[in-house]
């Protein structure tokens, strides 16, 4: 898989047709933030499971603690969003540094079960500390000031649209630049040989946690959006479907290359909004089915043959 | 206090018989199979409809719950899993939730979401009372059954595994799958048989657990995470691992819950995050396993 270096023209046209989306289809505004939201946080998945070869089954737990974050900053300090925002990533990229001490030892069983585990606990803090997060019922009342001081977020989600673009398109060259640097090769050399990386010089366990951190304080970006968004934090943002959803989402987009988290996001957040629509109880079924046959017929021939990454996470 | 402990082993044994199964596949034949509760979650619904609509007695139902779940275990062996054996963790991963997102939607299609109950026969209902004050033990019946069972379950498969010829195929086949068929061991079949075993012994935790654990269309995500637990404390080389694991774990629960129930599920999955950050294979594991 090759990604040249300098920005090749689809990309130009593919970013200014999203930026200019909230502009031909405002009656589609929301959909448009969703899909944004959802793709920052596969692209920040895919950081470490595309690129570094990291499985884990916990990364909503950056996703919700931006959220909360996010949404308390506006309740308790203050509602603009760009510093919420800001407090948001943050703290999740503190979690996160906390967090990857767990995951840079052991087998692929260990680190899904540590990354589940983390989900876990945080789920059940902000169950139980309901005296700051409103427990079960989720954190209500979160009123964001305008963005920038003069873009009043309205009711039918344009300017969150433009917001989480935005955010989006800052987070996505970094990404870029990241993966494209020196560094990105390192991670490139751990995901398909941890052990030869490790003979020719590279500090695995340094890198992994340093792409891990990062990884998290993206995940708690698209977390804060969603929250700053809908005005809304709650206990959903924990649960494991969340962390299974956005794997989907890059394995449907491709692993190891970042557009594959964008088209990932595309295709998921419209499929799940049309299944829905027509079993809104059982939608899990057909993305379960969806799953299976994805894994048995394989990607590689389902899907466009440069979005195939060969070997998973074999610790 | 000892009654604490006395249900902490019990609810331990019934992970230990809901989890084994899981140790086998995913310490043996290195399948991370995250479908395991979904079995678990069949032979439970195997029994609660054998009860509830064919009115058959609950002794009746748990071996058949077993077979029912072991049949359905080979089935989906012999028809999807085996290709995955060689596939990445990742691909594994994705397929096993692929599987339960799938049976737990059914399950609601099905059955309802509503949380099923069973109806236990008069003689397991008691309760016996041993002693008095702070070292009085309360033992339910239902969970003196439990724990006999799971006993004679144990001894046996350490026994299978242990001493017989079965067990030592399996072991050969597990540690290098092209000599032991150049020995004249059939590894697919091998592998059929105690995939089939393990989904069983899921069913049969499952059908054990209904009246402990509750059972519901999300049982299979619920309780996912306490097998994997089970598993990726214990270690997934002996069975001796995950059964310590597994009464650590259930004791920690009972007792957390009980003492400080503010706290919630939050001290198992700490305890399992230091445990996994101490020794990242398992606390049981022998120098030189299967990693």
């Amino acid at each position: 898989m090759k990604v040249p270096k300098s920005w090749a023209w689809w990309e130009y046209v593919l970013w200014v047709l999203l930026l200019a989306s909230p502009l031909v289809l405002p009656e589609r505004a929301l959909i448009i933030n969703e899909i944004a939201i959802v793709a920052l946080f596969a692209v920040s998945l895919d950081l470490i499971l595309g690129f570094t070869g990291i499985v884990s089954l916990g990364h909503a737990a950056f996703f919700g603690m931006g959220a909360y974050v996010a949404a308390l900053f506006a309740k308790l300090v203050m509602p603009d969003p760009l510093l919420g925002l800001a407090a948001a990533i943050v703290v999740s990229t503190v979690l996160g540094a906390f967090c990857s001490m767990t995951i840079i030892r052991g087998s692929d069983l260990t680190r899904l079960m540590v990354t589940l585990g983390v989900g876990l606990i945080l789920a059940e803090l902000a169950n139980k500390l309901d005296w700051l997060t409103g427990g079960a019922d989720g954190l209500q009342g979160v009123v964001m000031g305008p963005l920038l001081g003069t873009f009043e977020f309205d009711l039918f989600g344009k300017t969150a649209a433009w917001y989480s673009l935005t955010v989006l398109l800052i987070m996505f060259v970094l990404a870029r630049h990241l993966v494209q640097s020196p560094f990105g090769a390192t991670l490139k050399a751990i995901r398909d040989n941890r052990l030869r990386a490790m003979a020719i010089g590279i500090p695995v366990t340094q890198r992994i946690a340093v792409v891990y951190t990062i990884a998290a304080g993206m995940a708690g970006a698209a977390g804060g959006l969603l929250a700053q968004t809908s005005g809304f934090a709650s206990l959903d943002v924990f649960e494991f479907h969340r962390s299974a959803d956005v794997m989907l989402v890059l394995v449907v987009g491709g692993t190891g290359w970042l557009y594959g988290g964008v088209a990932g996001a595309l295709v998921f957040t419209l499929l799940q909004n049309v299944i829905s629509a027509i079993t809104p109880q059982y939608w899990t079924f057909w993305i379960g089915l969806f799953l299976v046959v994805l894994v048995l017929v394989g990607r590689e021939r389902l899907l466009r043959p440069w979005t195939w990454f060969g070997r998973g996470g074999k610790a | 206090m000892l009654t604490l402990l006395f249900d902490g082993i019990a609810y331990g044994m019934l992970l230990f018989i809901l989890a084994v199964g899981l140790a086998v596949t995913m310490g043996l034949m290195n399948f991370i199979n995250l479908a395991h509760g979904a079995f678990a979650m069949v032979g439970g619904y195997i029994t609660v409809l054998l009860m509830q609509r064919a009115g058959m007695p609950f002794l009746l139902c748990l071996p058949l719950a077993f077979l029912g779940s072991a049949l359905l275990g080979a089935v989906l062996e012999r028809s999807l899993y085996r290709p995955l054996y060689k596939k990445p963790h990742l691909d594994q991963v994705l397929f096993s939730i692929g599987l339960t997102f799938m049976a737990v939607a059914s399950a609601d299609y099905f059955i309802g979401s509503t949380q099923q109950i069973i109806q236990l026969p008069e003689w397991l209902k008691g309760r016996t009372e041993l002693g008095e004050g702070a070292w009085m033990l309360g033992m339910g019946h239902y969970r003196l059954f439990i724990i006999a069972v799971c006993t004679a379950l144990t001894i046996a498969l350490q026994y299978v595994l242990a001493k017989t010829r079965f067990g030592s195929r399996l072991r050969a086949s597990v540690d290098d799958q092209r000599v032991a068929a150049g020995l004249g061991i059939n590894v697919n079949v091998v592998f059929l048989a105690t995939f089939a075993v393990g989904s069983g012994l899921a069913g049969l935790g499952g059908a054990l657990g209904a009246e402990v654990l509750g059972l519901d269309p999300t049982f299979p995500l619920k309780f996912m995470v306490y097998f994997l637990i089970v598993v990726a404390v214990g270690g997934t080389s002996s069975i001796t691992g995950p059964l310590l694991a597994a009464l650590l774990l259930g004791v920690a629960d009972v007792a957390g819950k009980y003492y400080i129930p503010k706290l919630g599920a939050f001290i198992v999955y700490s305890l399992m995050i230091a445990i996994l950050i101490w020794r990242p294979q398992g606390l049981f594991v022998r120098q030189g396993g299967k990693s």
